[in-house]
């Protein structure tokens, strides 16, 4: 077996939507050439950060194979989602894969039980043969996160918390054993005073499990506490990457600095700071459709070539950075980010 | 003299379906004042009461809610006095709403009309509210005060969804400030924008703030937008508050546990050490705890916490506090 | 089962009315099953008698008990329309939900078929057709046919709550708990899916009634069965208007206000109750 084979490796993954009507109509690149991979035996928290409209949501469902790229590939275990055909070799590829998604209130259906999902996995992935005997996969994923059958048996949705309903999303996707948990905004719409706890769980999944988490978020704050390495996304580009570290401590590109600092932080003191007027745009289409780099007109570093032709990645130590800021520290290579040591 | 005076407010939810009843305590004795020329921070998760709290003083009071008792009392200035509970639809309408207080809400969709273009919607608004005798006149005035917020003037030409949610927001606020009230209530005014965005909107607020010497009453679950934005904080649980103060003090010297527990556990970028959750979730409030209604899930709970409510302290500086731990004086 | 009843019938006005009348109206179709009399046979009793204590609704131009043929009437008139509801449901729910969550060419087909139903004009295509089968046409006949037409409305209705139900996202959450797109239907969907099913049942029902009672009056179903569509065509036949016997039109119609009031309130009552939204009032979200 090569040992080269990466448990999730996205190669220059581009998504093109048509929009408007069928003669006319432009296209809107959601995701323009995103590259990154993650590592089979070193389990990590890998975060993709970007505001609305970055394109993080469509490269979510890239990854859960909710859509086909229009041009590049994504391969988990080395095979290529868009060589999955039947049903039997999707489920194959659920088993591994499983999402978290961001409202704890729609994820389930108010009409039934939560734990008839978590009873529903476990047969249909085959964990147990029948629903009576997959009561004890059920107890052991609850207690993975912190509860317990008896806690949430015969319970709606409405009757549990923001917080212990994204606890029970994240057992479900334990259940089937799964190597990669795609967790889209988990913990946006979950109370402040609740949110360390899914967090805090991802963090232990893993260590404990060997799961690695692929956070999707809007939130620098949790994705610094949680996560290994970072990805920022603006426009359908993927402008930084790096070790969150030295990402989110010591910002490269513009953009970056300016998501960085423009995160309120939990104390009064540097209020000041965070109060100097910015210029926001009108529309954000315009952005989209610039030749390019997506940033340029709103970059305080601006230079010309930046309006015309779009920055490839530019090594700067164990970071990519798509910024003409950059251009002379390194060759023009496309870095294959090696995974932290 | 406060803005606004709220004494020992109570507003239930009631509700009767099929032989089963229920009665939510939203907001159970609440009391607090406003001050002119200040911004006010209203903190606490979902189910602490604070919409409702909104809704009460913003007198939009529907069924199932409807206020048990306590006072809501406005000092809109020379001798104009305001009981919001007792004031008629018709004087509410022609006299405070959109003049004195005004509202900017989550969403600005639910004030923008989606199928009037902007300027429209502001005449619209103003037309229900105080009649327009001169149109051009008042083309003139939403110009300037645009231009004063430094929002380019096409905007009004534009329909609400072809602008993007920050500037949608701030033509919101816009909007709710073209009269200069004393008062805007923002209702979560920044959650579902992006942090960019965020920092736009809020800045425009501190700015008018600034400007007019109003008050603003920001309410928001982000502690880390108070921070940033708000004067004095006050936190609510489960349809009580639990501490008020000063931002500082709020931030550096919290003296309730809950408040503790909300400053500790805020991530912040640099800072990747282990933070707690709390543990437990939310009050039911149909039926909320006993005694101090966070007691369930108090690291520093003892007996007295479950069976007497705590007095709210006065620590002096502007400092309140409702918990068995504090004494007075303390 | 019991507890629902018991529920609906302390609280809401409505489900008492209605459980009063359809109460009413079953007793009088369960009573058909002890009638003293054969309802196809004529003049057993003297004909053109205003009701009195011996012939509650007095007696036609037939020479029969108007009060016992009612009976009858009232009977097959309900299991006539709770048949043909039955067949439309069943058609209307296998594909509303077939092309809703399926989609593509499937739900393009199914759909143009379901527009050609609706398209088609319902009364007189059955008027044709009934002329055509006047001597063969029994109650199984009726109610498939009328069963063929009473199911495209429904079929869209259901058809758009799956579209807007699949987009949402515990749809997702349960595709990716490994489960196959019938489960889903089934599981998920159609307890949301049922109080429109409910709702058209209902409607289903009175539509049928009403239509075997048009076609009955114009004399295109079996004639000698009796409905209350066919007592008021031999009413008709015998001029009972007319001739001053208006107890023999009276009691059909009488008959069918209470039937279609009961059924209307049943329904809006029931209505309410299973409505996802009340279930969670009273769930206590």
């Amino acid at each position: 077996m090569s040992e080269s084979v990466k448990l999730l490796d996205v190669q220059h993954v581009t998504m093109e939507f048509h929009i408007g009507g069928l003669l006319g109509g432009t296209r809107l690149v959601a995701v323009n050439d995103v590259t990154f991979s993650l590592e089979r035996d070193k389990p990590e928290i890998f975060t993709i950060a970007g505001e609305s409209g970055s394109g993080k949501t469509t490269l979510s469902r890239l990854l859960l194979r909710d859509l086909e790229p229009t041009r590049g590939r994504v391969l988990f275990e080395g095979r290529d989602l868009s060589h999955i055909r039947h049903r039997s070799e999707f489920k194959e590829f659920m088993k591994h894969v499983q999402p978290v998604f961001q409202n704890p209130f729609e994820t389930f259906s108010p009409l039934r039980r939560v734990e008839d999902y978590l009873f529903d996995t476990a047969v249909n992935f085959g964990i147990a043969p029948t629903r009576r005997k997959a009561a004890p996969a059920v107890e052991e994923v609850l207690s993975q996160v912190g509860l317990s059958l008896a806690e949430v048996s015969k319970r709606y949705p409405h009757e549990l918390s923001g917080g212990q309903i994204q606890r029970v999303s994240v057992a479900r996707a334990l259940i089937s054993r799964p190597r990669l948990i795609l967790a889209d905004e988990p913990v946006s719409m979950v109370d402040a005073s609740l949110r360390m706890e899914i967090v805090n769980l991802f963090r232990k999944l893993r260590d404990e499990q060997q799961v690695s988490i692929l956070y999707i978020t809007h939130d620098l704050a949790t994705a610094y506490y949680i996560s290994d390495r970072i990805a920022i996304m603006l426009r359908g580009y993927v402008v930084e990457t790096g070790l969150v570290e030295e990402v989110l401590n010591d910002p490269l590109h513009p953009y970056t600095q300016l998501l960085k600092e423009s995160v309120p932080k939990p104390t009064p003191k540097e209020r000041n700071t965070w109060a100097r007027h910015i210029e926001l745009g009108a529309t954000e289409v315009k952005e989209y459709g610039r030749v390019g780099c997506k940033f340029a007109g709103r970059c305080p570093h601006v230079m010309k070539i930046c309006r015309e032709v779009d920055p490839p990645d530019f090594v700067v130590g164990e970071r990519a950075v798509k910024c003409y800021l950059y251009a002379d520290k390194t060759a023009l290579v496309e870095p294959e980010l090696a995974a932290p040591a | 003299m406060s803005l606004l005076c709220v004494k020992n407010l109570r507003a239930y939810y009631k509700t009767e379906v099929y032989g089963i009843s229920r009665t939510v305590r939203a907001v159970d004795d609440v009391s607090f004042e406003l001050q002119p020329n200040e911004i006010y921070g209203v903190a606490g998760e979902s189910s602490c009461g604070k919409t409702t709290l909104i809704k009460v003083i913003s007198s939009t009071i529907k069924p199932p809610l409807k206020v048990y008792g306590g006072s809501v009392t406005y000092n809109l200035g020379r001798q104009f006095e305001v009981d919001m509970l007792k004031i008629s639809p018709e004087e509410l309408r022609r006299n405070v709403r959109w003049k004195e207080i005004s509202y900017v809400m989550q969403g600005s969709m639910s004030v923008l009309n989606p199928v009037r273009q902007i300027v429209k919607t502001f005449e619209d608004i103003v037309e229900t509210y105080q009649g327009i005798p001169d149109k051009k006149a008042f083309r003139e005035q939403i110009i300037n005060h645009l231009k004063q917020l430094g929002l380019p003037q096409d905007v009004l030409k534009a329909y609400p969804h072809q602008l993007s949610g920050g500037m949608r927001q701030r033509v919101a606020i816009a909007l709710a400030t073209v009269f200069h009230p004393s008062l805007i209530i923002a209702d979560e005014p920044t959650t579902a924008l992006d942090v960019v965005v965020q920092r736009g909107v809020l800045q425009m607020l501190k700015d008018i703030q600034a400007q007019s010497h109003n008050t603003v009453l920001l309410v928001t679950h982000d502690m880390a937008v108070h921070a940033n934005v708000a004067d004095r904080v006050m936190i609510m649980y489960a349809g009580r508050i639990t501490e008020e103060a000063s931002t500082e003090i709020i931030f550096n010297a919290p003296r309730h546990p809950y408040t503790q527990h909300l400053i500790r556990s805020l991530p912040m970028i640099g800072d990747r050490s282990n933070k707690a959750s709390l543990k437990g979730s939310p009050p039911n409030l149909a039926n909320p705890p006993s005694g101090c209604r966070f007691h369930p899930r108090c690291p520093l709970a003892f007996d007295l916490c479950r069976t007497d409510i705590p007095d709210m302290i006065d620590l002096g500086k502007g400092h309140r506090v409702a918990c068995h731990l504090v004494r007075e004086g303390t | 089962m019991i507890k629902v009843i018991r529920d609906l019938l302390r609280f809401d006005g409505r489900f008492r009315v209605a459980f009063v009348f359809l109460l009413a109206v079953f007793t009088l179709g369960l009573l058909s099953l002890v009638s003293p009399y054969d309802p196809t046979r004529t003049f057993l009793v003297p004909a053109d008698l205003p009701p009195s204590s011996k012939f509650l609704f007095g007696t036609s131009s037939r020479g029969q008990d108007i009060f016992w043929w009612m009976a009858f009437a009232v009977r097959n008139s309900i299991l006539l329309g709770l048949l043909t509801a039955l067949v439309s449901r069943v058609i209307a729910i296998a594909v509303g939900l077939t092309a809703g969550y399926r989609g593509g060419l499937i739900d393009r087909i199914l759909m143009s078929i379901n527009d050609s139903f609706v398209v088609m004009p319902v009364l007189p295509i059955l008027i044709l057709l009934s002329f055509l089968l006047r001597g063969q046409m029994t109650m199984l006949m009726l109610v498939l046919i009328m069963g063929l037409f009473g199911w495209p409305w429904d079929a869209r209705l259901i058809r758009a709550q799956v579209l807007s139900l699949k987009e949402r996202p515990f749809t997702r959450t349960a595709v990716y708990s490994g489960t196959n797109p019938v489960a889903i239907t089934l599981n998920e969907h159609l307890p949301f899916v049922l109080p429109v099913v409910f709702a058209t049942t209902i409607n289903n029902l009175l539509w049928a009634i009403g239509m075997e009672v048009t076609l009955s009056v114009l004399g295109l179903s079996n004639v000698t069965l009796p409905t209350i569509g066919t007592t008021i065509f031999w009413a008709n036949q015998h001029q009972a208007l007319v001739a001053g016997i208006w107890w023999w039109l009276a009691a059909p119609v009488v008959v069918a206000i209470i039937l279609f009031l009961g059924l209307y309130l049943l329904f809006s009552s029931i209505n309410e109750y299973i409505d996802p939204r009340t279930r969670l009032r009273l769930i206590g979200g």
